[in-house]
């Protein structure tokens, strides 16, 4: 196999000045980040968090009016623009005849959930939205299920949903 | 001697199947077998409205999911024969260049992680960091960002953010010296590289490469060139060629190539009209969020595309944009319903790979390593 038809200049041959010049490279981040560690990319998490802009689409809240009841009105737009098919959405008579109709049950399948926005963006009353909570680990597949509850919570989280088996 | 390479090996970068047969050290033979990530991309495409696909075709070329999200829907808006507004076009063309940033920022660094440089790496993937940064304060995610609709944009830019962007441009040059000066001319990086996997003009032609790839084997042929879309003939920017078509030369090509996307995003910010970005066709794009809210027309017009989908009239379409492999081409037929007859892509990726066995040939094991990160296969695109 035939390998070095080009001919390298002297100074690249020997190996030394290469491995100088890349030291000294690797030697100007070093002292940098030793005199300046708050420039340094990283991010100590958990203890420190990354800032997401205001746009992250995170778990999904329900908002609700001011006197407190689900905004929505469970006219399925969400559950219709969803490509992947995760929000499931059972519809009721709301006892107070002004409001017609409201979501007796309103799941969304995070496991299923890509995060895409297309709920936000179809929803016509503003009932649901993309927060900003990403950490949504858990430790059963059914505890994934958000329901109404947990989504009219989400808009002031502070408590982890998390339960220890 | 016969090796499995893959198929989740960490050199592999993806789930590839490479069967080898050895002879010491020396590669004989190489069979491939691809389909790992097979996803049903296409399939899936024809069970969902035209906007509903945009989300996956994030998850073709992940690493640069922007590429893919404009490269679908200009296929679309050429079927339904509309222009999106200039503003659109620039936002656009500014989301693909720092996503070819970002693409051979990967390429190179991982590709020079696979022969033990991890430095370059670390200060590529600051800059990436970066840039994914710009991209969520634009549309709220960082890989997976669905950020095209037809006819339009998710979200406009958010204020301030040019500027910001202008700041991440102007440290990127500090890192690519940086690299440069580690790679370009270090002895070790060069005895690894050059003369590693070659392909010649001709093959590389016939064998349908596209992208750096084949530029780095002397052919000047660019889609942004040779086709021109969403004025990219305007910017003044130059192509990136080298001759000898080896990884020493692709990974020449991947870094001249970043300055070039450097200097289009400037121009690009530069020359950014004000206006709406989206086609102000309600039956095309949803109406604004006020005339949702507060006007009868609006609603209906936000019910029925949301119920029905954009509906394009009968027929097909090639379209194809210069991803940050090569041409990235979406075929798309359409029966005047709501939801897509047929997708096929064209990944970049599927044509340069077919030639891995042919490079590979007579090489040594370790230089097959090199060359598959210098190629840059992502598997997500290439089983779709
Ligand atoms: S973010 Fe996307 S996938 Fe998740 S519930 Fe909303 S529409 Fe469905
Ligand atoms: S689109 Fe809005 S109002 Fe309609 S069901 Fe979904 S959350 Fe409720």
């Amino acid at each position: 196999m035939k390998r070095s038809k080009y001919r390298l200049p002297l100074s690249q041959r020997i190996y030394l000045i290469a491995i100088l010049k890349g030291m000294g490279i690797t030697a100007r981040h070093f002292f940098t980040n030793l005199l300046r560690p708050g420039r340094m990319p990283n991010v100590g998490y958990p203890e420190k968090r990354r800032n997401y802009s205001p746009r992250f689409r995170g778990l999904q809240i329900l908002t609700v009016k001011p006197n407190g009841e689900i905004r929505c009105t469970a006219c399925m737009l969400c559950a219709t623009a969803c490509p992947a098919d995760c929000i499931h959405i059972t519809a009721a008579e709301h006892p107070n005849p002004e409001v017609e109709k409201f979501p007796k049950e309103f799941n969304i399948d995070m496991l299923r959930c890509v995060f895409c926005g297309m709920c936000e963006e179809a929803c016509p009353v503003d009932a649901i939205r993309m927060g900003t909570r990403y950490e949504l680990a858990n430790f059963e597949r059914n505890q994934f299920i958000y329901t109404k509850d947990d989504l009219m919570r989400a808009g002031n989280y502070t408590q982890s949903r998390v339960t220890r088996p | 001697m016969r090796l499995n390479l893959g198929p989740s090996h960490p050199a592999t970068h993806g789930t590839l199947r490479v069967f080898v047969e050895l002879d010491g050290e020396i590669i004989r033979n190489m069979k491939l077998e691809i389909g790992y990530l097979h996803r049903c991309f296409e399939k899936m495409s024809e069970t969902h409205t035209w906007n509903q696909v945009i989300p996956y075709t994030d998850r073709l070329n992940y690493v640069s999911a922007m590429m893919n999200n404009v490269g679908y829907v200009m296929a679309v808006e050429k079927l339904l024969g509309i222009e999106v507004p200039k503003r659109t076009q620039r936002i656009r063309v500014i989301m693909c260049e720092l996503s070819r940033i970002i693409d051979h920022l990967v390429a190179i660094g991982t590709n020079a992680v696979d022969v033990g440089a991890l430095t370059c790496f670390w200060y590529f993937f600051r800059e990436r960091e970066n840039i994914y940064d710009l991209f969520e304060a634009v549309c709220g995610a960082r890989l997976t960002t669905s950020f095209t609709r037809v006819g339009g944009l998710y979200k406009d830019l958010p204020e301030g953010w040019t500027q910001w962007c202008r700041k991440v441009l102007a440290n990127l040059p500090r890192s690519l010296d940086d690299v440069e000066g580690l790679l370009t001319t270090n002895r070790i990086w060069i005895d690894r590289t050059r003369g590693v996997a070659p392909i010649s003009k001709q093959d590389a032609l016939d064998y349908g490469f596209t992208g750096p790839c084949l530029r780095a084997c002397g052919v000047g042929y660019d889609v942004r060139k040779a086709h021109p879309y969403y004025d990219y003939d305007k910017f003044d920017w130059s192509l990136i060629t080298e001759e000898e078509g080896d990884t020493y030369a692709r990974y020449l090509v991947r870094l001249g190539e970043m300055r070039e996307s450097m200097k289009i995003v400037e121009q690009a910010l530069d020359d950014l009209p004000d206006g709406p970005v989206n086609v102000d066709d309600w039956s095309i794009a949803l109406p604004p969020k006020d005339q949702v809210y507060g006007s009868i027309e609006g609603l209906m017009a936000h019910f029925k595309l949301i119920m029905h989908g954009i509906k394009p009239p009968a027929g097909e379409v090639y379209s194809y944009t210069e991803a940050a492999n090569g041409e990235l081409g979406f075929f798309v037929v359409s029966d005047g319903t709501g939801r897509p007859f047929r997708v096929r892509v064209r990944p970049p990726c599927f044509a340069i790979y077919q030639a891995f066995p042919q490079m590979c040939q007579g090489q040594t094991i370790s230089d097959a390593i090199a060359a598959l990160g210098s190629l840059n296969i992502v598997a997500g695109e290439l089983d779709r």
